[in-house]
């Protein structure tokens, strides 16, 4: 028998049960559609994080006491504004050293009031990061040297406790301090539905003073070019481990703090992928339950078309035909319904997706695989039905 | 002496169920040369269907030589019986055995589907089998939209499409009135007299045994 003959009888037979083949590559569809839209949130959570993490400029090494992992407990600084000397000295250029100690704090104007995080920075921050200003100065070395009460804030900021006051030159109070607005960030928007203007810088002197505390939590150095960096990082946590007896410092870069996201966030899409492909095999085990029942159904059929001259090949062929078509129009569908769901969920939800290439592609080949490989058995077991045996069923 | 159509010597055929052995043959010996028309007739379970099973190469003997043509169906793997099902032999069968989604037209075409006859040809082909049964206004109907003696003989045009050298009808009128048994068994009669066919017919009706040029009669398994 020719390919295309056992494609259509394969065809006919689906059509001839349409419900039952609609209902079928249902679990298939699911399945398919589930692969491509978690893969398409994962892959566009990592997108996002990327670009925002290489927005914040390039050639940057932030410096954290203790060992560097996501996810682990931060280790009590010890760290103080004599360390941006220290490594002024370490990078040739004090310029280049920006420092930070935050702490959650309310910020009001009157009665408007929001809670966030406060970041006492030195006058350095904008040579470090790429943060520019909407509006106003940004904080200075005399700020910073006579602890002023002067702050930046980010453009949520000032619309939750300004309105549409103009807020430069006025006052803000934080932690119930008084201070004096005298710039606003430019926006930068949000990323996973977190608002990231919701910033507030204010002279670290006077955020100690504020918060209490001598530390700071962190430096961050600009190395002047891309190939200062991994010398740099070295220089940086020795200095640090001789002025503190040894203890542990890290000194990480945006490309390792993208290399531990990725593989974090690489590691969720696969285990969301598995989940999703659970569904697929649930889907393929319903392809083959169909098929066996099928060809129960169909054995009188089987035993008549032996007879006429079908070989065993012929027979299984037809029927491995008709689980693999179940599995990739159910795919196709699968994958419509999946890049579909994912662009509108980008549209309406503050999830981001990225469709790559290769899922529907991938969830494509899979289904047809799983086609094949939940389809052998059915088919199998039809190829090898004994005419006499069959031909007597009723 | 011509090779015969089909030729049993000393085949047996023997059932296992649940450690009991049903012997169904026990030792035939038939020999059927091509054009000949043979009635086969015996009660109930003396082994007439597992003897025409054999013949048309569904299944193989337990013992014994069974060959069709000149060829030896035990030197043939499955592949090869099944092409030589297709070409040289042709079922009748008491229930009809169509396919119920099918045409008629396209039922009959079904033994050249897996010749790799081509579409057009099958179509014409099938068209003429069916007119020689005198279903010409029928081609488009189902199963279901016919009556018992027009789905015979649409399985009949079936049986003949392929042009077989070997007819074999399994109580073909078995499911029939007498009326259109009696029809069916005169056409049967005209086709393969024109056509030089073999045929080998199981009946339980004297009228059709007596269309038969040869009678065998089976008992126990055995023809006597
Ligand atoms: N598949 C089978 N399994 C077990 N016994 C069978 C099978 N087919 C036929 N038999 C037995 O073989 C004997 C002959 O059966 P069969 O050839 O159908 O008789 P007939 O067609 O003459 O009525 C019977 O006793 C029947 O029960
Ligand atoms: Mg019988």
């Amino acid at each position: 028998m020719r390919a295309g003959e056992a494609f259509r009888v394969a065809l006919g037979a689906l059509v001839a049960n349409k419900l039952r083949s609609s209902l079928t590559m249902l679990g298939v569809v699911i399945g398919v559609a589930a692969v491509v839209v978690l893969v398409a949130l994962g892959a566009g959570a990592k997108h996002e994080v990327e670009q925002q993490v290489e927005g914040l400029g390039s050639n940057i090494i932030i410096v954290v006491p203790g060992k560097f992992e996501l996810g682990s407990a931060p280790t009590i600084s010890r760290l103080t504004l004599d360390d941006v000397d220290l490594l002024g000295r370490v990078v040739g250029d004090e310029r280049r050293v920006a420092v930070s100690v935050a702490s959650g704090e309310n910020v009001s104007v009157g009665r408007r009031e929001t809670f966030v995080t406060v970041n006492g920075v030195n006058e350095n921050v904008p040579n470090v990061f790429d943060r520019p200003l909407a509006r106003g100065e940004y904080i200075t070395a005399s700020d910073v040297d006579t602890r002023r009460r002067v702050a930046v804030l980010g453009s949520t900021v000032v619309r939750r406790v300004f309105g549409d006051v103009d807020p430069l030159g006025r006052q803000v109070s934080i932690a119930g301090v008084r201070f004096r607005v005298i710039g606003v960030f430019a926006p930068v928007g949000s990323t996973f539905g977190v608002d990231r203007d919701t910033e507030v810088h204010i002279p670290v002197t006077a955020a100690q003073r504020l918060f209490g505390v001598d530390r700071i939590d962190a430096l961050a150095v600009k190395a002047p070019r891309a190939d200062d960096v991994e010398p740099l990082q070295g220089k940086l946590t020795a200095a640090l481990r001789d002025k503190y007896d040894g203890e542990e410092f890290s000194a990480v870069t945006q490309t390792q703090i993208l290399g531990t996201i990725g593989r974090i966030l690489g590691l969720l899409t696969l285990v969301l992928a598995a989940i999703a492909a659970i569904s697929l095999l649930v889907g393929g085990v319903g392809v083959s339950n169909i098929m066996l029942v099928s060809v129960r159904e169909r054995t009188r059929e089987i035993g008549l078309r032996k007879a006429l001259g079908a070989r065993q090949r012929d027979i299984l062929l037809q029927f491995l035909i008709e689980a693999v078509l179940l599995c990739v129009v159910g795919g196709l569908i699968g994958i419509g319904l999946g890049v579909g769901s994912s662009l509108l969920v980008a549209a309406v939800s503050p999830l981001p997706a990225v469709i790559a290439w290769w899922s529907p592609a991938l969830a494509f080949t899979v289904s047809a695989a799983v086609g094949v490989f939940f389809g052998v058995a059915p088919a199998r077991r039809a190829g090898r039905l004994d005419p006499v045996v069959a031909l007597r069923t009723e | 002496m011509s090779s015969p159509a089909v030729e049993a010597v000393d085949v047996r055929r023997s059932y296992h169920l649940d450690g009991v052995s049903v012997e169904a043959l026990r030792g035939v010996s038939l020999r059927i040369d091509p054009g000949e028309y043979v009635a086969v007739v015996g009660p109930s379970g003396s082994g007439k269907s597992t003897l025409m099973h054999l013949l048309g190469c569904l299944d193989r003997p337990t013992s014994g030589m069974l060959r069709v043509g000149d060829r030896d169906v035990a030197t043939l793997g499955d592949g090869e019986l099944a092409g030589l099902r297709n070409r040289t032999i042709g079922f009748v069968f008491q229930s009809f055995q169509l396919l119920g989604r099918t045409t008629a037209l396209d039922n009959v075409a079904l033994p050249l589907v897996y010749r790799g006859v081509r579409r057009a040809e099958r179509r014409e082909r099938a068209e003429a089998a069916l007119t020689a049964v005198g279903l010409a206004h029928r081609l488009g109907h189902r199963p279901g939209q016919l009556s018992g003696g027009e789905q015979q003989r649409v399985a009949i045009a079936r049986a003949l499409v392929g042009e077989p050298g070997l007819l074999l009808a399994d109580e073909p009128t078995g499911n029939l009135d007498t009326g259109s048994g009696a029809e069916i068994m005169a056409l049967l009669d005209g086709l393969v007299r024109d056509r030089g066919v073999a045929v080998v017919v199981v009946t339980h009706d004297p009228e059709v045994a007596a269309l038969a040029r040869r009678r065998v009669r089976m008992r126990d398994g055995l023809i006597e």
